[in-house]
């Protein structure tokens, strides 16, 4: 609880002329904020009996939670999985750069990597607020080594690993520390994965199956283990078949615990996911679906070679190759990109595609009650949006941290 | 009386809110000088709020020398619950408006001694200088407020069980079960509605209509409470044509025919603007 007599004191500010994302609809209300966070008028009315400091007009505009990317391995030329001297700058250049895509949070992600990497680069990516210096970090997306080498990708063959010896130890040997991690993703069918996912999941970092070989029965027994999240669904994992689904079954499994909610992330780009494929999995569990962007390094800087991890990477136009190979490794699209194409490609409503970007997100990190929402009491993290989704001006605790540039006369 | 009538809701909602409209202006409401407005809830005032917010959008109407004081209260219900009064009078007012929140009063129907709650409610009227313009409703069993039929004429603001009408017509609110409509409410008094310098009572629908007769054709009668106001110099009573399917064709038409006189009431319609 925040300061009592300070909190009273604080200025009240109030954005009208907006239509907020409220319990899945878009209604004309008012937010009202106090100190970052939201704040219930109502109560302020009736119990303190105040009325607003300070307005700020809206223009019409829609006002959604804002958006929050849990893949995102760079941008901007820089490469979350290499260990730079400055590992802190280059995270702080990502987190303010996204602000312009309609990004308040984010989990820097590191693709497979030798354990030297790991050790020097996760004790300098700390969890962070965010503000008007960049997005906040909610915590590492790790993902790999513990893939599988069929579906590797873009992964480095030569630094994929197995956790058959030791298991969780082997886990912790190899990224040193786990305290600035959020979600992990593994093979399920390595050995001893169901060992090692129960540990990751008691300790709160969320397991992802991905990069992966597994069959649907497998993939139902690491949800029951804990696992809650599918990394970019489709890429990377054994093809749907109609007598063993794969890890795609998880999404109509019947074998998920009761209460749980298994989420996927899918990438919106336009290249990763042919559109029928986005509207079949977002039409067979909508609620689930959570849209990364999966962006590499090269994410802002346009066409030429660039590197991620330790790989060396083409761009062209929107897509990113492995150089010299056809293997898509990650993509250029931006968050506000993807959201964008999410609800052209299903014809879904705009609320659906404003929470697959921020309210599914948050409730994957168990973050729903002060994240990805606008309800009183949550961080006025939000995003004004044009009719076409297009970020106007984004906003963390209810300070202005970007603004699309208006068009002067 | 003046009977007002209106052919539909939104005429009825519109020419209501023009008077409450130029009441306001006209008082000249400032630092020393607050007017005071009795408000009323249901669905019958939600056109009439909705014009008066229209109003004060536009700039020709500010109620930051308006009190308010509401004429009743659920017992029991949370003040945050959706179906109470205070979220009806925030969401469908108070929230469009410049009232300061410390002159919108309404009954706590949650206060640990309900009596002296209804007590400092009166006083509080007094210290305010009285009423200047009690808006109010019908319920279909006739009551003003939730004057019950039964309610002394000159009763107090007091705690009221609800009759068997009243909840019925308000189960629509909580998902037709009647099991959780509150049984008590806290209320204005007859009396203290009478004690308003002028009294204005919508009455629109034909579900009104059998009421409006007994309240306004009948005698003053403790089973039609509204009847009372038959002996308030000042008293108002706008309706549309449904609510005056049960009256004499000749009051219809006596009434009716003074129209022109009544609108002069609320043409020219006065704005805050004109520095009035």
């Amino acid at each position: 609880m925040r300061g009592g007599q300070d909190s009273v004191r604080a200025p009240v500010l109030r954005f009208t002329n907006c239509r907020l994302l409220r319990a899945g609809k878009l209604l004309r209300e008012d937010l009202w904020v106090r100190e970052g966070r939201i704040l219930d008028p109502e109560k302020l009315f009736f119990d303190e009996q105040r009325l607003a400091d300070q307005q700020r007009d809206c223009g019409g505009c829609i006002l959604a939670p804002g958006f929050i990317d849990v893949q995102i391995n760079g941008g901007f030329g820089v490469d979350f999985s290499q260990a730079t001297e400055d590992v802190g700058s280059g995270v702080a250049l990502v987190a303010q750069k996204i602000l312009a895509h309609g990004v308040t949070s984010f989990c820097p992600t590191l693709v497979t990597s030798p354990p030297e990497v790991y050790h020097k680069v996760l004790p300098h990516i700390p969890v962070k607020r965010g503000g008007p210096h960049g997005a906040g970090v909610l915590g590492v997306h790790l993902e790999g080594p513990f893939i599988s080498q069929q579906k590797r990708g873009a992964h480095p063959e030569a630094h994929l690993r197995s956790f058959e010896a030791n298991a969780f130890k082997d886990v912790l040997a190899t990224y040193g520390c786990l305290d600035n991690v959020c979600i992990l993703t593994l093979a399920p069918e390595l050995d001893r994965s169901h060992e090692v996912i129960r540990e990751l999941t008691a300790l709160g970092i969320r397991v992802s199956l991905g990069h992966s070989v597994a069959d649907l029965q497998m993939a139902e027994k690491a949800v029951q283990s804990g696992a809650t999240f599918i990394t970019h669904l489709f890429n990377a994992m054994l093809p749907f078949h109609h007598r063993d689904p794969g890890i795609v079954g998880l999404l109509t499994s019947d074998q998920v615990p009761a209460g749980r909610c298994v989420f996927y992330g899918m990438i919106a780009d336009g290249i990763h996911t042919n559109p029928a494929a986005l509207r079949i999995a977002h039409r067979a569990h909508p609620q689930g679906l959570v849209l990364v962007t999966d962006a590499i390094p090269a994410l802002g800087l346009g066409n030429g070679r660039h590197t991620l991890g330790q790989q060396v990477v083409e761009v062209d136009e929107l897509s990113a190759y492995v150089a010299g190979t056809t293997t898509l490794c990650g993509s250029i699209a931006p968050m506000d990109v993807c959201v964008r194409n999410f609800l052209e490609a299903t014809g879904c409503s705009l609320e659906s595609a404003l929470e697959a970007a921020s309210l599914h997100p948050a409730q994957l990190l168990g973050l729903e009650e002060c994240k990805g929402t606008l309800d009183f009491g949550a961080d006025a993290d939000f995003v004004l949006l044009d009719d076409a989704l297009h970020v106007q001006a984004t906003y963390i605790s209810g300070e202005l941290v970007w603004q699309a540039e208006v068009a002067r006369p | 009386m003046r009977l007002v009538i209106l052919d539909n809701y939104d005429l009825a909602s519109e020419w209501a809110a023009k008077y409450i409209c130029n009441r306001i202006i006209q008082f000249k409401p400032g630092q020393d000088r607050y007017f005071t407005l009795g408000l009323p809830t249901g669905s019958t005032p939600l056109g009439c709020y909705k014009k008066l917010i229209e109003y004060h959008k536009n700039g020709d109407l500010s109620f930051k020398y308006v009190k308010t004081f509401n004429m009743d209260e659920y017992v029991g219900l949370p003040r945050n619950h959706p179906e109470s009064y205070h979220s009806y009078m925030w969401n469908n007012f108070f929230k469009h408006i410049d009232i300061d929140p410390s002159n919108a009063h309404i009954l706590d129907g949650n206060a640990t001694d309900l009596q002296a709650e209804c007590d400092a409610f009166e006083k509080k009227i007094k210290e305010a200088g009285g009423i200047d313009l009690f808006v109010g409703g019908i319920g279909p069993d006739g009551h003003i407020a939730f004057n019950e039929p039964g309610s002394s004429l000159v009763s107090r603001t007091r705690l009221k069980t609800l009759a068997m009408d009243t909840i019925l017509a308000n189960a629509k609110y909580f998902d037709g079960d009647l099991s959780k409509v509150p049984t008590m409410a806290l209320t204005v008094g007859v009396g203290t509605v009478m004690d308003a310098r002028e009294v204005m009572i919508l009455i629109t629908g034909a579900h009104k209509a059998f009421a409006l007769y007994k309240a306004i054709e009948e005698g003053v009668n403790h089973m039609w409470t509204v009847s009372a106001f038959q002996q308030h110099p000042r008293t108002i009573f706008v309706c549309d044509e449904d609510a005056t399917l049960e009256l004499r064709v000749k009051t219809v038409k006596y009434f009716k025919g003074l129209m022109h006189v009544h609108n002069k009431l609320v043409d020219p319609l006065y704005s805050m603007k004109e520095g009035n």
